[in-house]
């Protein structure tokens, strides 16, 4: 072995080895960072695991979920969980006996039927792990242990998984995991879990006189391509490509420049207004038409902004409007009179 | 405009709205072409026609005549103390698909890749994908906590994590439903919005290693929780071999702090995996034993078979090739040279070669890759071609370091079906009608 090779058996680890802690780092930098509090770990570690570890005592009982549904979680979910005006329908009563017993739901074979939450979910844990540290959706993680377990029951309801004078707790809920429609529906052998995983399909390495059917079987309709908008203005206009003219010419405007601040409804998207408040329709909140509608004509500024400033409830009903106390007041001078006036 | 009218490649000719005034085409447009139109119209064309044929050679207006920022003092530095694109290049942004989503925080907005060049996504255009709105975190009340199977849970500032040895990586980051839109059918008309959920970036932060390392993390544990800080508290489970390979806790993106839409100030980042593990606004990381089986892993981002069942932690993005330009809803405005380009990844590896067909995948030949070609990377590809009017089907296929070859979107449907909605990395097809327009189409 000639001495450079012997130089690198003896030093290689030093200046080879990619994974960083391979380095022999000074004992100092192991000091950096502190041990965790058990009151911190416990105020952050909220995960339940599909074997319902982390799941804190309690319970909660399908008549306790109605409420709280009705109060906190129908206006974007429907009263029985079947909207589709927000998010995803969670329930929709197509769940069979068939389904709870053999643990595969059958429907999800079915192109017409549309994939609910129930449908496809395999775990308990999920729905209490999920609408426990995110829902309700504009104020997350407000809801007490009990609330949780009584909103997962009324769920489960709704499923016609348990019945209505059910109470889900810690002690029965592993039992209600072997009920879950979908238990048998998940699947881990496919190759995209590990980087070295085996792929189930490749494409052929073939170059020339492949056969290839080109005929073409799909593509966006006339009618379809302004869709998304002038595609002229979607692309550099000078280049290679300029974008098509997909907009009726008697449409166009001048150039559009765009600019942040300028209207108030770049602010009200930008402060979280449009997640709750629909221009014309009524989402989590009431649409900004219908606040134009009932306040308009009253001298309701200064009582407007102390609403968006500071937050309220039980004006268009119980959900209440969290405090936008981010708002400069120029920007919230400009969207209370947009809301009087202009929109 | 039939083929016959493109004229061919080096000849001086203006853009096409250039023919006709504005108020002609206003004119036309709501009234028809009468006779008196007609006429007008011909004239235009004729002036155009005779600009083109070679015959005159105008001298150009722009040489001639000095423009102003040739004749004027400019504007002082730190006009714009952050600077700013060109105010010619302000259509080039992000945009959402109209009806995608119901909500404007469980949305998309989509990098305009047909606008770019190189392996780069500049910072403001990296697509957004956020489940619960985003957030702008203070990083002085930030923390990182591990915790679970490690001798004792730790604590991280910013500060600490920044003093930190730190490691600088180029990778690219595709959200797991990229290119969701076309398992069915042609549903949008450019790559926008087919692929751009897609980005590349010099990514900063501590090796995921050491940080489990300075927990004393259980070195048979296999899995790892990611968790992050805003309203939605996003988790997903990161496979062990992964997070000791090579991620990273990432504070930076290309030169500085990341933007909050990107999870500032600290965000996982795990190569070749799909965006949404790539947990933002990152609190904590948990060592564990098994799988947790999250909102986003058992919910969403499960991927339905035609039998009915759903691979579920479905994570490495497969490689994958599309060309950007030219692509659907571009022009080519006449026949002759044109620079084909695109881009190319794999989540197992190296892009080691990208082929381009312009008959529709019949007959492909090797196209060149330009700059540093990096393992879970964007790699920019280029191919030449002469276009003489003819309808072409655009297509690109990628080849990475394990043998993998990028597979046409009809065999990639045999197996998977239709409604996966994630994980599409079939062959995409462009058309080139004799027109010079260009669409999004599927072909057999």
């Amino acid at each position: 072995m000639c001495n450079w090779a012997r130089w690198l058996l003896a030093f290689g680890l030093m200046v080879q080895m990619p994974s960083a802690f391979a380095v022999d780092y000074p004992a100092e930098l192991w000091q950096l960072g502190r041990e965790a509090t058990s009151e911190e770990v416990a105020a952050w570690d909220i995960d339940v695991r599909p074997d319902f570890a982390g799941l804190p005592p309690g319970s909660g009982s399908v008549e306790e979920g109605e409420i709280l549904w009705l109060d906190k979680c129908s206006v974007c979910h429907g009263d029985f969980g079947d909207s589709n005006e927000v998010f995803s329908p969670i329930v929709l009563g197509n769940v069979t006996d068939e389904d709870i017993s053999s643990g595969r739901v059958a429907a999800l074979t079915d192109p017409a039927v549309v994939r609910t939450t129930l449908m496809k979910v395999a775990t308990l844990s999920t729905l209490w792990d999920y609408i426990n540290r995110a829902m309700p959706w504009n104020a997350p993680k407000s809801l007490q242990v009990d609330e949780v377990y009584a909103l997962v029951a009324y769920l489960l309801q709704l499923g016609y998984i348990v019945d209505y004078d059910f109470v889900l707790s810690d002690a029965n809920i592993a039992e209600i995991q072997d009920l879950m429609p979908n238990r048998n529906g998940m699947t881990t052998e496919h190759g995209l879990w590990s980087v070295g995983g085996a792929p189930d399909v490749v494409g052929s390495a073939c170059t020339e006189n492949c056969e290839v059917d080109v005929t073409v079987t799909s593509y966006l309709p006339d009618y379809a391509m302004n869709a998304h908008g002038n595609l002229k203005d979607q692309v550099r206009d000078y280049g290679p490509f300029p974008g098509i003219q997909t907009a009726p010419v008697e449409d166009i405007a001048a150039p559009q420049h765009k600019n942040d601040n300028a209207a108030p409804e770049a602010a009200l998207a930008a402060n979280g207004c449009s997640g709750c408040h629909g221009l014309d329709r009524a989402l989590v909140g009431p649409a900004f038409t219908a606040i134009k509608e009932r306040y308009q004509g009253q001298d309701a500024a200064a009582y407007l902004a102390d609403k968006i400033r500071n937050g309220g409830s039980g004006v268009w009903g119980s959900m209440a409007m969290p405090p936008m106390s981010q708002l400069d007041g120029e920007t919230l001078e400009e969207l209370v009179s947009w809301l009087l006036e202009n929109n | 405009m039939s083929s016959d009218d493109l004229p061919d490649q080096g000849k001086i000719r203006p853009a096409p709205e250039s023919f006709l005034d504005s108020d002609l085409i206003e004119s036309i447009s709501r009234h028809g072409v009468d006779h008196r139109r007609r006429g007008l119209l011909q004239s235009a064309f004729g002036a155009a026609v005779a600009a083109m044929s070679g015959a005159v050679v105008a001298s150009d207006q722009d040489i001639l005549t000095l423009p102003e920022w040739s004749r004027t003092l400019g504007k002082p530095v730190a006009a714009n103390p952050y600077g700013q694109p060109s105010i010619y290049e302000q259509n080039i942004i992000r945009r959402q698909s109209p009806g995608l989503t119901q909500t404007d925080q469980a949305s998309v907005a989509f990098t305009p890749l047909q606008n770019m060049f190189g392996m780069i996504t500049p910072s403001g255009l990296h697509f957004e994908r956020h489940h619960q709105g985003w957030v702008d975190i203070d990083p002085r009340r930030h923390r990182l906590m591990i915790n679970g199977l490690v001798e004792k849970p730790i604590v991280f500032t910013m500060e600490e994590l920044m003093r930190m040895p730190s490691v600088s990586r180029l990778h690219f980051l595709e959200c797991g439903a990229n290119t969701a839109l076309e398992w069915g059918n042609s549903a949008v008309p450019t790559v926008q919005y087919t692929h751009g959920m897609l980005s590349g970036s010099e990514w900063t932060g501590v090796p995921l290693s050491l940080l489990l390392e300075r927990a004393g993390y259980d070195k048979g544990a296999k899995y790892l929780l990611a968790e992050g800080a805003d309203g939605s508290s996003m988790t997903r489970t990161i496979n062990m071999e992964n997070a000791l390979d090579d991620a990273i806790v990432a504070y930076g993106q290309n030169g500085e702090m990341l933007r909050p839409e990107q999870g500032y100030p600290l965000r996982l980042v795990v190569p070749g995996v799909q965006g949404v593990s790539w947990v933002k606004w990152l609190r904590r990381l948990e060592v564990g034993d098994m799988p947790y089986a999250t909102k986003d892993e058992a919910s969403h981002y499960v991927d339905l078979m035609p039998d009915g069942q759903q691979r579920q932690y479905t994570a490495i993005q497969e490689a994958k090739s599309v060309i950007t330009a030219p692509s659907g809803g571009q022009k080519l405005q006449n026949r002759g040279y044109y620079n084909i380009t695109g881009l190319a990844w794999s989540g197992r590896g190296t892009v080691t070669k990208v082929e381009v067909s312009v008959d529709g995948g019949r007959n492909w030949r090797e196209a060149r890759l330009d700059g540093p070609v990096l393992p879970k990377m964007l790699t920019r590809f280029h191919a030449d071609w002469v276009w003489q009017g003819e309808t072409a089907l655009l297509q690109s296929r990628v080849h990475d370091s394990t043998g993998y070859i990028q597979p046409q979107r009809a065999d990639l449907v045999a197996v998977r079906g239709t409604r996966s909605i994630y994980h599409n990395n079939a062959i995409q097809t462009w058309r080139v009608k004799s027109d010079g327009e260009v669409d999004n189409v599927q072909l057999g």
